[in-house]
């Protein structure tokens, strides 16, 4: 299976490294080729060393998603720090390249619930901090 | 008619002011405390400062109750999106999107945000027209009906000079719809004589330009 993932910042890399330990294919897409460190730090081996691909390039350019795989990834995974860029490359990787799961984060609460409703796999961390402030308020 | 235009920069400023002056009501939304600001000397209550990407600040607005919202940010992403929820959520009849990077126009499409508007785009066509390559002009281009009309100036020695309409061979898809001679236009009939420097109007599919224009173009002008 190949996970594609693009934005490589804290939340992209850490899921990217889990996915390859776990066994699958991955590949990275960041416009900023220094996220590369986040990939290799306090590992004892480089990301390509592990069987990792990482490419850099813009996540609209739709080369530079062609060249990171997107034609044959079966996960897509938008986690750049731009809920606007997340949401409009998740809609290219559904309607575009049908890539059968698209995961999208998206900071906002409000359109991470609507453009669940039309059919996103949007995950909140800011509805997920609500919650358990909530809840600890309540505790 | 009430508006709402998202992005003070140089174009949405003077769009904004423009509707005003013709006598729409107008929102303008702007992002960046500064320029805000600065716009809001002399726009007053017609500018609101906040993101335009967040359902709240276009409820602010009014977007519930706008006639047509334009996208003229300088970040594509930002307009397509602020687009989708106009028309997807709020249903708002008519948007128009402001395309940064020609690249991206190809994503507008597929998110259905129409019509977009690219800049370079709009000046690529007009040196086009100003310049004609081979003497081909656009007049027209429906993409969402597969459609184009273009002109084309007859060179002497063309192929198509002095032939019967009815002989010019054209591919499928393409037809001489009227013929400019002398200053005055005849819709052709397939007796209809085609002149040099007689000027062409054909509607035709896109992308059939390289097959038409060998016929109109004499062989000694190709460059």
């Amino acid at each position: 299976m190949l996970v594609l993932i693009v934005g490589a910042g804290r939340v992209g890399s850490a899921v990217a490294r889990t996915a390859l330990a776990a066994g699958h294919e991955v590949s990275v897409l960041d416009e900023d080729p220094l996220s590369h460190e986040r990939l290799d730090k306090d590992q004892s081996e480089t990301w390509e060393d592990a069987g990792g691909r990482f490419t850099v390039g813009t996540a609209l350019e739709i080369d530079a998603l062609v060249e990171a795989g997107i034609e044959d990834a079966d996960v897509f995974i938008a986690s750049t720090d731009g809920d606007n860029t997340n949401l409009v490359i998740a809609q290219i990787a559904q309607r575009r390249f049908s890539v059968a799961k698209v995961v999208v984060r998206v900071m906002d609460p409000r359109r991470a619930a609507w453009y669940a409703e039309q059919g996103l796999e949007t995950i909140c961390p800011t509805q997920k901090a609500i919650e358990m402030f909530e809840q600890a308020v309540q505790a | 008619m009430y508006v709402i235009v998202v992005g003070a920069g140089k174009v949405g400023w003077n769009l904004a002011r423009e509707l005003i002056e013709k006598g729409n009501e107008v929102t303008l939304i702007e992002s960046d405390r500064r320029r805000y600001l600065v716009v809001a000397e002399e726009l007053e209550h017609c500018i609101q400062y906040g993101d335009a990407t967040e359902l709240w600040v276009l409820e602010r607005a009014g977007i519930a109750r706008a006639d047509l919202v334009i996208a003229v940010t300088g970040d594509d992403e930002d307009n397509i999106l602020i687009c989708q929820v106009a028309k997807e959520k709020y249903l708002c009849e008519r948007i128009i999107a402001r395309v940064n990077n020609p690249r991206n126009l190809q994503h507008f499409r597929l998110l259905g945000i129409e019509p977009a508007v690219s800049a370079t785009d709009l000046i690529l066509r007009l040196i086009e027209h100003e310049v004609p390559k081979y003497g081909l002009v656009h007049l027209l281009n429906l993409p969402g009906e597969q459609l184009e009309i273009i002109e084309m100036e007859v060179a002497p020695g063309a192929p198509a000079a002095g032939r019967r309409l009815a002989d010019i061979e054209l591919p499928d898809g393409s037809l001489i719809i009227s013929v400019l001679r002398g200053g005055s236009g005849f819709v052709p009939k397939s007796d209809s004589v085609v002149e040099a420097g007689d000027e062409v109007l054909l509607v035709l599919d896109p992308g059939l330009e390289p097959e038409i224009t060998p016929l109109f173009i004499g062989s000694g002008t190709l460059a």
